[in-house]
């Protein structure tokens, strides 16, 4: 048989202080970049590369049979009246570009009662790209796809995008709370949240682009690293009632352990997968595969190594401030009992782990 | 193990898997034949089978939003226009009156010259305009002003009419341009005032854009200068024109100041005609219009005169506008008339005598532009300008780019998967292999059921949909490992290896199935992302199907053949 781990004992609680700092300097370097390129702008940077869906603008995916140098491409644009065109080449297609082009502001509104039927939406800057693409011969150039978002649309899909992430944080909090209790629906969520912000860090160090189907990836990110959260304290659960005399510490070590070769293989078959959708997917689905490949190696990591630790802090000082409320406990006899039969009770967990 | 129950498990399997196979490869609507079981006919009924999103068969994909406060604009300026009208019809003595709308508030201020009168004034105009609190204006008069403010939730009954509106017109507009296959939709909550349209097949839009966003109101308007046979009267500037209603620089409640092109000299050629500047003088004109765009019941193009590449739009009027139309020609013999579109007054006539419903726009229109006007026109006004807040497209060769890659991808991960699972589990990950490519094919086939759409991103999901499936029996397959290791027999580690897995299993699946959902309902603004949603829901479903049910199956099967002395499972 050929296994992967065998009779691991590591004490990942032990090195919790570790693992927590390590989390807290990854969230620290991403989130202070961003606010460094949020205040100073380095090379023009911003806080986030946004895509047009949420910043606003035009990006045209052009092909040329006879591909132009990237400064011909420009000098062209900016002649048919487009300025600060960014030029891409698409790396694995040659002659492919894409053309992005922020948002213009409002038309030139000179004769407003002439064209009343002009939009103000989103920018004309698709037709004046097709003019500067004409210029290059007929036939050579061709418009493959654009996307254009006005800049109410694009700040709408902002705050749509943001409450979405936060809807499903709250519902997998309320699901894990009902399957479990709440702290550890809370640890579980507290690690997952980690590891959007730690991905989003990265984004904003690498600055990689963010568009829609990044926040689909972190969504999926969300449920795939709760998973791993939810094996695990599956595990916990069980372990519980078959060792009633083990401290929950030594539980949850052990929990974590035993489940280690599952939550390896199968991060690492989703890996696997992912990968070759970075290297086969294509430039648009790039930025939600690398959404996907950060965020499911760090998810796998705060499974370990930060949602452990943290439940087992939080039910450890519940079970504390327990204690000491002392003979209130016993006012609710009917609880506990309830709670003797599924899961020991936290005062009871605590004694024994001195 | 029980025979028959592996029996019966293996019957469901077989019917489970041939029916999905169907679903995804058979031909539907017609009998299969031979054919369909030759590679390219397996080809054929899968692309018709499966929808595809526009970002994969190309396409575009707009959204409009209707800027209502246009709409709401345009409407308490004509109230305020009314509402002077019929004060002074009842004998008020109106000191002034105007609309005063910014930032979401609209209101009708009236100064009469007598405060003690304000309550008569009230009801003489609420008796001819809708201003009533029923309608959702609220009254309030401070000395000789009166005040009407539209509530917010009027407003919003209001803007969600002229959504509606917008929606059938464009609708209707869609049909008569005679696009193929165009989904169009309602986007939003009841305050968003968008509408979706995504047309298969057409990557350049802008003709269909600007025939959709064409706002072609056609207004007959009262031009105030002396009757004929006096020539009408026009001015050079807008200054002029302002400067003769002697207003002091203001334009008074019921007068408009209009561009008015005048009509070319027929005798130049098309090329003079295009490159010459067109004279541009201005006109003043009664408000409100005489008969608005909505009375109108057909228009078309025709030629100026036989041969010629010039058209002019000729149209008739409805009933209603006909007899109103009618009344006020009959009234004003030897007036001037103009005939404005879009805020521009097109042509200028005297009335000979009275005119009931016909008429025409000369504008020295080209015959697509003549029809493509006459096309807006007969769709009738939309009640407010709409803009466009989205606009994507897709070409056919990107798709087709996307649908390749995206195919590469999903087979690289496939080929990853399955020869981890044989190398580490070695017989069983043949077992979790057939689990696998069941579920692929079930979660085509429940794509196609509900109809929903692939798109790139729900090929994406399909490959994490692989790498998750496959968790399944991991998580298994390792319990089972763990039963075996302390020490259980074979059977009864299988046994209780599904039995604690299965709980995990549910759990787990459950919580990505809520996070799908949050995806799917939140998501309304990006049918792609809702592709996705729907695929990895749809996948994880299937797949307590087949990496549970499928799978054991199997291992009951392989327990069965070796008997009770089975004492070795290749793990």
């Amino acid at each position: 048989m050929f296994r992967l781990f065998h009779e691991v004992k590591i004490d990942w609680l032990g090195k919790r202080r570790f693992f927590i700092g390590l989390s807290i300097v990854l969230m620290l370097a991403g989130m202070g970049t961003a606010l460094y390129r949020h205040r100073f702008h380095p090379n023009g940077t911003d806080a986030f590369n946004l895509g047009v869906d949420f910043k606003g603008g035009t990006v045209v995916t052009a092909r040329f049979k006879q591909p132009p140098s990237v400064e011909v491409l420009r000098s062209a644009i900016q002649t048919a009246g487009v300025s600060d065109a960014v030029i891409q080449p698409v790396l694995d297609r040659s002659g492919e570009f894409l053309i992005k082009v922020p948002q213009q502001g409002p038309a030139s509104q000179s004769a407003p009662s002439q064209a009343p039927a002009q939009t103000v939406g989103v920018d004309p800057a698709r037709s004046k790209l097709g003019q500067a693409l004409k210029t290059f011969g007929e036939g050579n150039a061709e418009i493959l796809g654009t996307d254009a978002v006005s800049a109410v649309a694009s700040s709408q899909l902002r705050t749509q995008a943001i409450a979405v992430t936060i809807a499903a944080l709250i519902g997998m909090l309320l699901f894990i709370a009902f399957r479990f209790e709440w702290t550890y629906g809370a640890s579980a969520v507290i690690a997952v949240f980690h590891t959007v912000l730690v991905t989003l860090g990265l984004f904003s160090i690498f600055q990689v682009e963010i568009n829609l189907t990044v926040i689909a990836a972190l969504l999926t990110l969300v449920g795939f690293d709760v998973n791993d959260s939810i094996v695990i304290f599956d595990r916990i659960r069980e372990n519980r009632k078959l060792y009633r005399r083990m401290s929950l510490y030594d539980v949850t070590n052990l929990s974590i352990n035993q489940t280690l070769s599952r939550t390896v293989i199968t991060s690492g078959l989703v890996f696997l997968s992912v990968v070759s959708l970075v290297i086969l997917g294509g430039e648009t689905l790039r930025p939600f595969s690398l959404a996907l490949l950060m965020g499911i190696l760090f998810g796998t990591y705060d499974t370990i190594a930060v949602a452990g630790p943290i439940m087992v802090w939080w039910e450890k000082r519940l079970a504390s401030s327990e204690r000491a409320a002392g003979a209130k406990v016993s006012a609710g006899p009917a609880r506990n009992a309830q709670r003797a039969v599924g899961k020991p009770s936290r005062a009871a967990l605590a004694r024994e782990q001195k | 193990m029980k025979k028959r129950n592996l029996l019966q498990r293996a019957i469901i399997i077989a019917i489970v898997t041939v029916v999905g196979l169907y679903i995804v490869v058979g031909p539907h609507g017609r009998r299969p034949h031979l054919a369909d079981l030759k590679w390219s006919g397996i080809k054929a009924n899968l692309a018709n089978n499966i929808h595809l999103g526009l970002d994969l068969r190309g396409g575009s994909h707009l959204v409009m939003r209707v800027k209502v406060e246009d709409y709401l604009k345009r409407l308490t300026e004509d109230s305020a226009v009314a509402a002077q009208n019929a004060a002074k019809d009842s004998g008020f003595e109106v000191k002034e009156a105007h609309a005063e709308t910014a930032s979401g508030s609209y209101r009708v201020l009236m100064t009469i010259s007598d405060a003690t009168k304000v309550k008569d004034a009230r009801d003489a105009v609420q008796k001819k305009v809708d201003l009533s609190d029923n309608s959702g204006w609220s009254f309030s008069a401070s000395g000789a002003t009166m005040a009407w403010s539209l509530s917010g939730a009027q407003q919003k009954v209001l803007g969600d009419s002229a959504t509606d509106q917008a929606y059938k017109i464009i609708d209707s507009r869609i049909n008569a341009i005679g696009v193929a296959e165009p989904t169009l939709q309602r986007r939003g909550g009841q305050n968003s005032h968008e509408i979706l349209l995504q047309m298969p097949g057409i990557s350049d839009p802008e003709h269909v854009k600007q025939l959709l966003a064409g706002q072609s109101h056609l207004e007959l308007v009262h031009v105030i200068s002396p009757p004929s046979p006096q020539p009408a009267q026009n001015y050079m500037t807008k200054e002029e024109a302002i400067a003769s209603l002697n207003g002091g620089g203001n334009i008074p409640a019921n007068r408009r100041v209009l561009p008015y092109t005048e009509r070319e000299d027929l005798t130049t050629t098309p090329e003079q005609s295009a490159n010459a500047p067109k004279p541009k003088k201005w006109v003043v004109v009664e408000s409100p219009a005489i008969i608005d765009g909505i009375d109108l019941r057909t228009a078309q193009a025709v030629q100026d005169r036989a041969g010629s590449d010039k058209y002019q739009i000729s149209f008739s009027l409805k009933k209603s506008g006909a007899d109103k139309f009618g009344a006020w020609t009959g009234a004003n013999v030897n007036e001037y008339m103009g005939v404005a579109l879009n805020d521009e007054v097109k042509s200028i006539a005297y009335i000979k005598s009275q005119i009931f419903d016909q008429g025409e726009i000369s504008g020295n229109f080209t015959k697509e532009q003549g029809e493509d006007l006459a096309l807006t026109l007969r769709s009738g006004a939309l009640p407010a300008p709409i803009e466009y807040s989205e606009e994507r497209t897709v070409g056919p060769s990107l798709g087709a780019d996307s649908i390749r890659s995206g195919v590469r991808a999903s087979l690289l991960g496939l080929v990853l998967v399955v020869l981890f699972m044989l190398v580490y589990y070695r017989g069983s990950g043949i077992n979790a292999i057939i689990a696998l490519l069941l579920n692929m094919v079930l979660m085509l086939a429940g794509l196609i059921m509900f109809g929903a759409t692939l798109t790139l991103p729900g090929i994406a999901g399909i490959i994490l949909t692989i790498g998750m499936a496959v968790d399944s029996n991991v998580l298994i397959f390792e319990r089972i490992r763990e039963e075996m290791r302390s020490g259980k027999t074979i059977p009864s580690s299988v046994e209780q290896g599904f039995a604690h897995a299965f709980v995990t299993i549910i759990d787990t699946h459950v919580t990505t199935i809520v996070s799908s959902m949050f995806l799917y309902f939140f998501a309304t603004g990006a049918p792609m992302i809702r592709g996705f949603a729907v695929t990895l829901a749809l996948g994880l479903i299937v797949n307590l199907f087949s990496a549970v049910y499928v799978s054991r199956t199997i291992f009951i099967w392989l327990l069965s053949r070796k008997g009770r002395r089975a004492e070795s499972l290749s793990i």
